[in-house]
């Protein structure tokens, strides 16, 4: 059990840390001064007898610096927080090698597909959902997704490689979470959203459905498996190979 | 139920034949109004409190039997082990009946009607029937909401937060009835708060006694003003969007519903339009009862008054246009997170305004630490923390970690409970004379006050480090997560210190009705405070005052220099004093 | 409980001057500002779904009829002059009219909910529903046709019936005040030139509710 924030696995982790360090200082600053200050005034100030309040009923320029400092900080951590904000959310954010794996929710499991050979995912549609030969809705019409793959709480990517995760939901809002990623999306359905990132350590990892979905929200969960990029090219050609035809789980 | 306040009244009753069913059941008057909203409200947190131990036992000991748990039926849990079905329900209700029926029934349903006239020499309400209409709207609400627990599949499950399309479809939930019942009883619920609303709002324009201009009112009448403005603008967006859902429920309507062109995420704006303006009206109130409560127990002014005044003003202003900060990783168009984070920042700074004034009210004070002094300064050392957990929450990028983890769940606790509810403590013991005739025993007082601060803290502090370690919420069983299962023991921890949390409390209820028959009769003024309350007798009689008082100065005149005594009420003529230039009664 | 007033519609007396408007007016007021809100959210989630919507609205005048509400509309508004009339008249001190026109007004009201029901009547035996439109109507040849957008007819029938419904209550809600107003306070003789409050303070809530009419009719119907 870590008592800070879970080990950095991706590109946003360690800048997301740092802010979260900072933000801890400022706050944490603060904090020492507010109890401190507390526990020496009840002290300091107890009534005993003789004593007697000091009668004021405030002083204006205390008002103008505790009003200044704290105004001036959080414009400072405002605009610390946006340049990060858009880096990993904006519209345009997405860096264009990066490569595309659809992300299906769905009460109450993952669905990952993977591009082919053509590098390209095909379109999906809700209403072209069957749950047994087609689970994400693959429009067969679309050429670029005849060779796509698809496989079952299982997602697979390379290390230092940018992913985006093209993100829908089949039912009720979910959401994409891997905390070592420090990656966090809300899957809506109605809505195609891209939230990328970019993994910097291979190993094991979890997927939690992080949006009250219903009653098996607390076992939606999928295995995250970060490989070399060699290791993926291999993964990848095996799983070609194998799912000729239909989605494996 | 108030057959208690009927032995504290009788001494009083005075050029008063109203029955018993009048005095005391569909009673006009804002006192007796305000004890049955308070009646009603204990119980709400105590059962809001039950299911939250429940809750926790859950995630302490997932798929064992819980004790007691052979009392639930089969359906919510067979042979004592929670279910999923169960547990979720848990989850919503607790959220519900805490952020509707206890803490804002506490905060306005109880104080804003019970202090108000008191606190501005006001014989009662502007609208004395509106008032009761107020209070059996909430009493029918509460009964829906209780009742949805019962019937077949249970209450709505969606977490309070109702998120569409889950909480639309009985076939995505799981719930059938109770889904719709919780709308039904959100309407008549905000029919409740706006009555009330406008009640509050008339009455502070309108019914201030001579003297009492707006910046002598007490810093609790000016909370509780401006958090009926909000409530009066922000509950009718719930309202409509309440029956939106209903009607996505009932008559299949698309608002919701994305294979119709519906937008899910349109459910999130109306509520947290809505939802965010709330959470400001859970601790507004608080914030202003605090500055009574501190500055009695400081024997001084209240350092920077008339700021003060503006920092709740300025709070109730933001906190209408920082709601998207509830949905930054929602799917919105990011841009938008841009601009809620800005607003957000910017309200964190009228609130440490208030921390450093009630801190500089302290200052070369000469402190007095009765009970209701206790939690006044607990507030302001609980709230603080609260607060400076919300800054990690603003920050967008640092949003998308922690958002819907524990460390939510931490701060919305700190502000509510460390916040609000230890504020809502302190202002029952100081009131409580007021209302009964009778003083709390302070002893008893004390134990409860140390016994929850300890405990408080053990259970929420740790959910900060689970929250950082991701732990998400309203899950049934953590330890499906290989990355949450060493967490177990910091969850238990969290469990055994909310049981204890929970049982301490007991020993407030039994202070709360042993005071009420036996407890040591209350003096005139028992706090030596200045505000026009104390001025008539305790409990106070129909009508308050036969004479409606006159204000000769403001309401924190605390160890005046030269004063015989080390408080001075807002109401004592001194030979100095002239009387307030009255402008004959407004023609219409 | 005593409140030395000058009046009955004078503010509570000794006091500060407060805002120098009676309680049951400002009352209103304030209660209006909540209902502003409430219409806000209906009507703005209508704004934001209809022009959020992928694919075409249907066009105006096919599903509802214009001619019928634009009648109606002119019902309600006539009903808000003769409100209008009836407050002149108490205030210049003649009853008698006053009940004359707070009739009027009682009467456009309920025709207007009395049209209304029957539109809603109308629009459901020809298929409309707020859920869209039924299977084998009327309506579902139109769509079958291409007269009626297909993807965007279950969002007009939400909109269309939770904005006009609760319009409906509200005016409902507004006739059933003034009919009890007329019957207890009015034809009893309770209204003078000094205290008419009651008629002053429901017509700023009937105005209101002609104003989200006129809003609602040129938005849903017209546009």
């Amino acid at each position: 059990m870590h008592w800070w924030l879970p080990p950095q696995g991706s590109t946003f982790a360690q800048p997301i840390d740092t802010m979260f360090t900072w933000i801890l200082i400022i706050t944490g600053i603060t904090f020492v001064l507010v109890e401190v200050g507390l526990i020496w005034f009840i002290f300091a100030y107890r009534e005993r007898p003789g004593r007697k309040a000091f009668y004021t009923h405030g002083s204006t320029s205390a008002e103008i610096i505790w009003t200044a400092i704290p105004a001036v900080t959080m414009v400072i951590l405002g605009i610390m927080s946006n340049g990060l904000w858009v880096k990993i959310k904006g519209r345009n954010s997405v860096p264009a090698n990066a490569y595309p794996i659809g992300v299906y929710a769905k009460q109450f499991e993952w669905w990952f597909t993977y591009p082919g050979p053509d590098g390209k995912l095909g379109r999906v549609s809700p209403s072209l959902v069957d749950k047994t030969s087609n689970p994400t809705g693959r429009d067969p019409a679309d050429p670029a997704g005849t060779d796509d793959i698809l496989i079952r709480n299982q997602m697979h990517l390379p290390v230092n490689r940018p992913v985006v995760a093209i993100l829908t939901a089949e039912d009720v809002i979910h959401s994409f979470y891997v905390p070592e990623f420090r990656v966090r999306q809300d899957v809506v359905p109605g809505m195609e959203i891209k939230s990328w990132f970019e993994a910097t350590v291979p190993g094991s990892y979890e997927v939690g459905c992080s949006q009250l979905c219903g009653l098996g929200h607390y076992k939606m969960r999928a295995q995250v498996t970060v490989h070399t990029q060699e290791d993926f090219d291999a993964w990848l050609q095996q799983r070609t190979a194998q799912a000729q035809g239909g989605p494996t789980s | 139920m108030t057959t208690v306040a009927a032995t504290a009244h009788a001494a009083h009753a005075h050029h008063d034949d109203r029955s018993f069913i009048q005095k005391y059941i569909f009673s006009t008057d804002h006192k007796i109004i305000g004890i049955q909203f308070l009646f009603l409200s204990l119980f709400f947190l105590l059962v809001g409190g039950l299911l939250a131990m429940q809750i926790r036992w859950q995630l302490a000991y997932p798929g064992k039997p819980m004790p007691f748990g052979n009392l639930l039926p089969e359906t919510m849990a067979p042979g004592g082990i929670l279910l999923p079905e169960y547990y979720l329900q848990l989850v919503t209700m607790h959220g519900t009946f805490m952020v509707f029926f206890a803490i804002m029934l506490l905060l306005v349903g109880v104080y804003a009607n019970f202090l108000i006239p008191l606190k501005i020499g006001a014989h009662d309400m502007a609208f004395p029937r509106i008032n009761m209409a107020s209070f059996w709207s909430a009493f029918a609400s509460g009964a829906v909401m209780l009742a949805s627990l019962f019937v077949p599949e249970g209450s709505s499950r969606a977490g309070w937060t109702m998120y569409a399309p889950l909480s639309a479809r009985h076939d995505y939930s799981g719930a059938e009835f109770g889904q719709e019942m919780w709308s039904i009883s959100i309407i008549l619920f905000g029919l409740s708060s706006i009555l009330g609303s406008l009640n509050y709002i008339t009455t502070v324009i309108n019914n201030r006694c001579a003297g009492m201009t707006w910046f002598r009112m007490p810093l609790s009448v000016w909370a509780l003003f401006i958090t009926a403005i909000l409530g009066l603008l922000a509950v009718p967006v719930l309202a409509g969007a309440a029956i939106m859902l209903l009607f996505e429920q009932i008559l299949g309507t698309h608002f919701f519903d994305p294979a119709a062109g519906g937008q899910p995420i349109l459910w999130q704006h109306l509520f947290w339009f809505f939802g965010h303006p709330e959470v400001y009206i859970l601790i507004l109130p608080a914030m202003g009862m605090v500055s009574e409560l501190v500055a009695n127990g400081s024997r001084k002014p209240i350092f920077g008054y008339h700021s003060m005044v503006f920092a709740i003003a300025g709070i109730a202003f933001l906190g209408w246009i920082v709601w998207g900060h509830h949905m930054f990783v929602s799917g919105m168009n990011p841009t938008l997170g841009s601009s809620f984070m800005v607003s957000t920042l910017l309200i964190a700074v009228p609130s440490a305004i208030k921390v450093f004034n009630w801190m500089g009210t302290m200052w070369r004070g000469n402190l007095r630490f009765h009970v209701p002094m206790l939690h006044g300064v607990a507030f302001i050392a609980m709230f603080t923390i609260g607060g400076l957990s919300g800054i990690f929450m603003a920050a967008t990028p640092v949003d998308m970690f922690i958002h819907d983890t524990y460390f939510i769940v931490a701060h919305l606790h700190y502000v509510l409970f460390g916040g609000s509810l230890f504020a809502i403590f302190g202002a029952i013991v100081f009131w409580y004379p007021k209302m009964f005739g009778r003083m709390m025993n302070e002893g008893w007082g004390k134990v409860h006050f140390w016994l929850t601060f300890i405990f408080y803290n053990g259970t929420f502090f740790p959910m900060h480090i689970n929250g950082m370690a991701g732990h998400m919420r309203r899950l049934y069983d953590p330890t499906v997560y290989d990355f949450l299962k060493p967490y177990q023991p910091m969850n238990e921890f969290i469990t055994i210190c909310a049981f204890l949390l929970y049982g301490s409390q007991i020993i407030f209820f039994v202070n709360f009705w042993w005071s009420m028959f036996k407890g040591k009769k209350a003096p005139l003024n028992p706090w030596d405070d200045n505000g026009l309350e104390w001025s008539t007798p305790s409990p106070a009689p129909h009508g308050n005052w036969e004479t409606l008082p006159t204000v000769y100065r403001g309401p924190y005149e605390f160890s005046v220099p030269g004063a015989s005594e080390d408080y001075l009420p807002q109401n004592r003529k001194l030979p100095t004093d002239r009387d307030p230039v009255m402008s004959p009664a407004a023609g219409h | 409980m005593s409140q030395a007033m000058a009046g009955a519609m004078d503010p509570p007396f000794p006091a500060e001057r407060g805002i120098e408007v009676y309680n049951k007016k400002l009352g209103m007021w304030i209660f209006l500002a909540s209902e502003v809100m409430f219409f806000a959210a209906l009507i703005g989630s209508y704004v934001i779904l209809r022009f959020g919507a992928t694919g075409e609205w249907a066009k105006p005048g096919i599903v509802l009829s214009i001619q019928i509400t634009a009648f109606n509309t002119f019902l309600l508004i006539c009903s808000s002059v003769s409100m209008v009339k009836a407050y002149a008249a108490i205030q210049d001190g003649f009853p008698d009219k006053m009940k004359f026109w707070l009739l009027m007004t009682i009467l456009g009201g309920a025709c207007f909910v009395g049209i209304q029901v029957y539109e809603y009547i109308h629009l459901v035996e020809h298929g409309f529903v707020p859920s869209g439109f039924r299977e084998g109507s009327h309506l579902a040849e139109l769509v079958e046709n291409g007269t009626l957008p297909a993807a965007t007819m279950g969002l007009y029938g939400s909109t269309f019936y939770t904005m006009t419904g609760f319009h409906g209550f509200h005016v409902t809600c507004g006739v059933i005040a003034m009919l009890y107003l007329y019957l207890f306070k009015a034809l009893p003789g309770k209204y003078t030139s000094q205290d008419f409050g009651g008629i002053e303070v429901v017509g700023l809530y009937w105005h209101f509710v002609d104003l989200v009419w006129i809003i609602l009719f040129t938005i849903v119907y017209l546009v």
